[in-house]
């Protein structure tokens, strides 16, 4: 019996040691951690259950039978972070450049079907090759089988990819259909197509970085959430995400005793809008004096920034902020800060997470290229989201709520649950100056405009006609903010929504 | 006594006259520009007139508007701080013109002492100390040489119509002297056109130390010991102290007196200072007399326990001093620190912006040190781009000199300031600076200290010792609460190494950390054992910037700011972000790549928040290191942005007239 047993630690060591001490050598020279180190960063200590350690592939053409090695290029299996259960799985670029087989598909299938019968999230660490060309339409078919389970398990479990390397081809879009995408910088580029396929067809010379790296997909292309410095911050914040992240759409928010006052006074709040209204102010600054701890993780903070979405905890339970920032392009809506956060607001709603919009909004930017680029349609994605979210809804208005805009900004006629106002607030169709110059057209005495701007200010910039109507709760002062806040989302911690049965909706994709 | 006072300034110095006005019963006028409008002196005023637009020169300096609200309230005096119109004449002059009383010195004191050689002269009648020197045309290298034994060496040949170091000669002998007369000359024929020297005294590491002097109408000047400010940047005081540590009393006396008799010369009727450059042998000679009260005044008050700004109005509303000059006693040590919104690590260039968050030490005595903060800020507050970035003077006072500066590390080490950069860091390194604490100071201090600006101070020794103890027990309590997190697995404890590597920049410091009792046990571990034990206690919860607690028997308050994995942990100076890792996470990190600030050699990034007013590169153009390539204005001045290595220009990313946020990309070299 201790022969076996000493056998079967032989070939276990053999396993882990994946593609051997000179690849692994061969990725830390790459500035990358192996497959097992990564799973070792993010699970806690000794948590790690792996499946499949001696899974090999099937495959006999082009020599591939006579080239083996234990777990196919992927590490699979589960454990947990700070406690609570996670699955995982990491491709292992030492073995077969982590390149995915039939084998390899169905050791991740196995982990996804388990993810979404116990309703835990699960975590792909992307560090590969793409498809195993070799195997043909065998790893195609395995691809789908991937692809068909993200979809399903969408908005059961959280999903989150991890991009720790090259992950091109097929290998795109399974982290396409999950939660978050996650990059590392320099170490790391996503493309559909790399760039010797781009040179051959549209004859363009690009780098990998240039095509797919993590500045071009956190800034440009938003395809990915955020990126980290390297590995070893990018898998200890994958763990900080995970702690604000239900463990699926019915477990609830997690919950820790907060250190923070939920009924914290912020004397400084009372200043923070500027005395001019054009003048912008960091609406960040808010958001960090709201949330415990001024503790804030942020999603798609390079991208769209003229809007904020992110998670913070109140009373120790998790909320999702969205935010117009008047810093950048003043808070305007345009399509991409649209699109950034209807994503942003079905996530929460779809897991029970209830969120607090905080609106300081101009308006939707006005021009050709954001016609020409569907802001209709993108705005409506916002709009949408917000009226179909059955989570609570918390809004504080700092400024300018404008227009449709206002409408959008989780108002109350699309679903607010708690609508509250600063004193700053100015909620009307549009500024002064625009609105006397449409409504008084006749007028050209300077004068007389002056003072129909003025006679505007004064009834329409505030937020007591809204208040007035009964669509502002109540006109709140700034310093009280984070108590109104508490107070609501504590009374609102029971609120049930019926929606009438559909099959699904149909979002303005 | 005056019923109703305006105070013709701003910021801390308003705050500080309104205090002791009210607490004197005297009812308050505070005026205001557009920017200072939520300020906190027009908070603090009874009343508050608004002067005007922002800049000074169109409401802080415009006489008339002071006159007209002193008028539309019925303030019978002006104080006017300092700065400002605080020496102007004109201004004295026209508010005796309105039947209004300044609480100040009267016009011919002001007059007499604002213009350079006049008040040298007053000083020279007075019997002041004054630099020897001979200001007459010298004949020849002899002539030289005999006007330099009557001074005394060193000395210094200067030409006269020179500026700069050009035509600038040291002498330490009568032969240098002899050498050094005909090569100025020289020099200064060709670089002025003119070969006229002078020759006067050259003191050798020279101090800064000033008399605090208070007279009344009726004839009486005390003095009220001295102050050293010689810790300068740029002939801009940083930290001033009280009493100096250069002088005895012997020489205190007779500054002290000189310092009268001159005030006496010019009938100086309240408080005002005479300053004096002082050579390491405590000779000292005039430099100037500023005829009001100074920004370092509080240093003053600690020590003599007198209200300068009380005697001030008192002595304006025409009463008798009541302080003799044998009733002042110098009590203890006072040290105080300017608290400026300005970038250590930039050159100190100004920060202007919001003040997130604005904790100031608590104020008071505690053990035997009593702690003062003045201040005309507020959390939430903005320091503008209009006026002096001051934030606050901390000011400390202790029996002895070592245990004022200590009281001033701890009061720096717990203020919190955030939302604009600020000088703390280097204010705590100096208080831990050697020379410094030594007493060992001269105007060249910082300059010669820091050459190549300020870099923050390195953690090491006890420093060290305190800082990563206290990133250990951070990371305790934060994983503590992590492990608190609903949702866990049943029955399954997470379990947890008390083993941990911290690193503060590229040192780790291996450690073992864990609760015992009512406190957190951190073990220093080398070569495998436990290298020295410390005991923490605290009451810090994540989310608190600050904290507070003892390590070991030492009471200690360190900065906390959370990044990414991470704290950047502030204390006595040192500035460092720790990273608290479990030996995995530490075995992996060692494998992380290093990466260099890459594309910073390549962009060329706004340094503070301002206005470009000019680019002087093109796309394609090359630059030499050195090269001037635009220029920012921020707080009214101008700074050159210049190429810092030879490069070719890629790409300009903005155009005069933008105005910058700080890092914001100005140009890109390929």
């Amino acid at each position: 019996m201790k022969e076996i047993l000493e056998a079967l630690e032989t070939r276990r060591a053999e396993a882990k040691l994946g593609g051997g001490e000179k690849r692994i050598v061969a990725q830390h020279a790459r500035g990358k951690l192996t497959a097992r180190e990564r799973i070792g960063l993010l699970l806690d200590k000794g948590s790690f259950e792996e499946f499949d350690t001696f899974v090999q592939h099937r495959a006999t053409d082009f020599g591939m039978d006579k080239q083996k090695v234990p777990g196919d290029g992927v590490v699979t299996g589960w454990g947990t972070v700070n406690g609570r259960q996670v699955f995982v799985f990491a491709k292992d670029f030492t073995v077969f450049g982590g390149s995915l087989s039939e084998a390899h598909a169905q050791k991740i299938t196995k982990i996804q079907d388990l993810a979404l019968k116990t309703r835990a999230p699960i975590i792909g660490l992307f560090d590969a090759g793409g498809a195993r060309i070799q195997e043909g339409v065998a790893a195609l078919g395995g691809y789908g089988e991937v692809f068909r389970r993200n979809v399903i398990a969408s908005g059961v479990i959280p999903q989150i990819s991890v991009i720790m390397g090259p992950c091109a081809g097929g290998d795109v879009y399974s982290p396409a259909m999950t939660d978050f995408i996650f990059m590392v910088k320099d170490t790391s580029y996503m493309f559909v197509t790399g760039p010797e396929v781009v040179k051959t067809v549209t004859n363009e010379t690009v780098t990998a970085e240039e095509l797919g790296g993590a500045r071009v997909h956190t800034t440009r292309s938003s395809v990915a959430d955020g990126a980290f410095e390297n590995d070893v911050e990018c898998l200890l914040q994958m763990r900080r995400l995970i702690d604000f992240l239900p463990s699926s759409y019915e477990a609830g928010v997690p919950e820790w005793p907060s250190a923070d006052d939920a009924e914290r006074i912020e004397p400084s709040l009372d200043s923070l809008v500027p005395e001019n209204p054009n003048k912008p102010y960091d609406i960040k600054e808010l958001i960090l004096k709201l949330a415990d701890e001024a503790d804030f993780f942020e999603i798609q903070e390079s991208f769209a920034k003229n809007i904020v979405t992110g998670f913070g905890r109140v009373e120790g339970r998790t909320v999702g902020f969205v935010a117009n920032q008047p810093m950048v392009l003043a808070g305007v809506l345009d399509s991409d800060a649209s699109r950034k956060a209807a994503r942003f607001v079905r996530f929460c709603d779809a897991f029970n997470i209830p969120i607090v919009t905080l609106v300081d909004v101009p308006g939707f930017l006005p021009g050709t290229a954001q016609e020409y680029g569907g802001l209709i349609k993108h705005g409506a994605k916002l709009l949408f989201a917000y009226s179909q979210a059955t989570v609570p809804l918390v809004t504080v208005i700092t400024r300018k709520a404008f227009g449709g805009a206002y409408d959008v900004m989780a108002s109350k006629h699309i679903g607010g649950d708690v609508n509250y106002a600063w004193p700053t607030a100015q909620i009307a169709v549009m500024g002064a100056k625009g609105a006397v110059e449409i409504i008084f057209r006749a007028d050209k005495d300077p004068a007389v405009i002056a003072e129909r701007t003025k006679e505007y200010e004064q009834r329409f910039l505030s937020p007591f006609v809204a208040a007035e109507r009964g669509y502002i709760d109540e006109v709140i002062e700034p310093h009280e903010t984070r108590r109104r806040i508490s107070r609501a989302l504590a009374m609102l911690r029971t609120k049930q929504v019926e929606q009438p049965r559909k099959k699904h909706d149909n979002l303005p994709v | 006594m005056f019923k109703k006072i305006l105070i013709a300034n701003r910021g801390e110095i308003a705050c500080r006259v309104i205090k002791t006005a009210k607490h004197m019963g005297i009812a308050t006028v505070a005026v205001y520009s557009d920017a200072d409008k939520d300020a906190l002196h027009v908070e603090m005023a009874d009343e508050a007139v608004h002067i005007g637009p922002p800049p000074a020169a169109q409401s802080y300096l415009v006489i008339d508007k002071i006159i007209e609200a002193c008028k539309q309230t019925g303030a019978e005096a002006v104080h006017p701080g300092y700065g400002f119109l605080s020496e102007r004449a004109a201004f004295a002059e026209a508010l005796k013109k309105a039947g209004i009383t300044f609480i100040g010195p009267n016009v011919h004191a002001i007059e007499a002492m604002g213009d350079k050689i006049e008040s040298k002269k007053a000083a020279a009648a007075a019997k002041v100390s004054t630099v020897p020197g001979f200001l007459g045309v010298i004949e020849d290298a002899k002539h030289a040489t005999k006007i330099a034994d009557e001074i005394g060496y060193p000395v210094m040949i200067k030409a006269s119509a020179g500026g700069g170091g050009k035509g600038m000669r040291i002498a330490h002998s009568k032969d240098e002297v002899a050498d050094g007369f005909e090569r100025a000359k020289s020099e200064a024929k060709s670089s002025f056109g003119d070969d006229r020297v002078f020759i006067e005294k050259f003191i050798v590491n020279p101090r800064h130390i000033e008399i605090q002097v208070l007279g009344d109408k009726h004839g009486n000047v005390i003095y009220l010991g001295e102050r050293e400010c010689s810790i300068q940047r740029r002939n801009q005081k940083v930290i001033e102290e009280a009493p100096s540590p250069l002088l005895d009393e012997a020489t205190r006396k007779k500054m002290g007196e000189q310092a009268v008799a001159l005030a006496k010369a010019v009938n100086y009727d309240t408080a005002g200072t005479v300053e004096f450059v002082a050579g390491q042998d405590r000779s000292f000679y005039f430099l100037e007399m500023n005829t009001r009260l100074q920004v370092e005044h509080p240093v003053t008050e600690l020590i003599t326990g007198i209200d300068l700004v009380e005697q001030m109005i008192r002595v304006a509303y025409g009463e008798k001093l009541s302080i003799k000059q044998s009733d002042v006693k110098l009590s203890g040590w006072a040290v105080e620190s300017r608290i400026y919104a300005e970038d250590p690590y930039r050159g100190f260039l100004p920060s202007i912006g919001r003040l997130t968050r604005y904790r100031p030490p608590a104020e008071g005595k505690t053990g035997n040190a009593t702690v003062r903060n003045d201040t005309g800020v507020y959390e939430g507050g903005e320091i503008s781009l209009f006026y002096d970035p001051m934030i606050a003077k901390l000011v400390t006072h202790a029996p002895t000199r070592l245990e004022a500066i200590d009281a001033q590390a701890e009061a720096l080490d717990e203020f919190v300031v955030d939302g604009v950069g600020h000088n703390i860091p280097f204010l705590a390194a100096l208080m831990q600076h050697e020379r410094w604490r030594s007493g060992a100071l001269s105007t060249g201090f910082i300059a010669e200290e820091y050459p190549e600006g300020f870099k923050g101070v390195a953690p090491a020794g006890e420093i060290a010792t305190v800082i990563a103890s206290v990133a250990a027990t951070l990371d305790l309590v934060m994983g503590e609460r992590k492990r608190r997190i609903s949702g866990q697995m049943m029955g399954r404890v997470v379990q947890r190494d008390r083993r941990r590597a911290v690193w503060l920049n590229a040192a780790e410091y291996p450690l073992e950390v864990f609760r015992k009792d009512d406190a957190v046990q951190v073990n220093f571990i080398a070569n495998g054992e436990i290298a020295r034990s410390v005991t923490l206690k605290s009451d810090w919860k994540p989310g608190m910037g600050l904290w507070k607690g003892t390590v070991g028997k030492e009471e200690v308050a360190v900065q906390v700011r959370p990044v990414a994995n991470g704290f950047r942990l502030s204390f006595r100076g040192a500035q460092v972000i720790a990273y608290v890792y479990t030996e995995t996470e530490a075995n992996a990190a060692k494998l992380m790549p290093v990466k260099q600030s890459g594309d910073s050699g390549k962009i060329v990034k706004c340094p503070m928040p301002g206005l470009v007013v000019s680019i002087a590169v093109k796309e394609g153009q090359e630059v030499k290191a050195g090269d001037q390539l635009a220029i920012v204005e921020a707080m009214k001045m101008e700074n050159v942005i210049r190429a810092e290595r030879d490069a070719t220009v890629k790409k300009v990313a903005v155009k005069a007239g933008d105005s910058l946020a700080v890092d914001a990309v100005i140009l890109e070299f390929s």
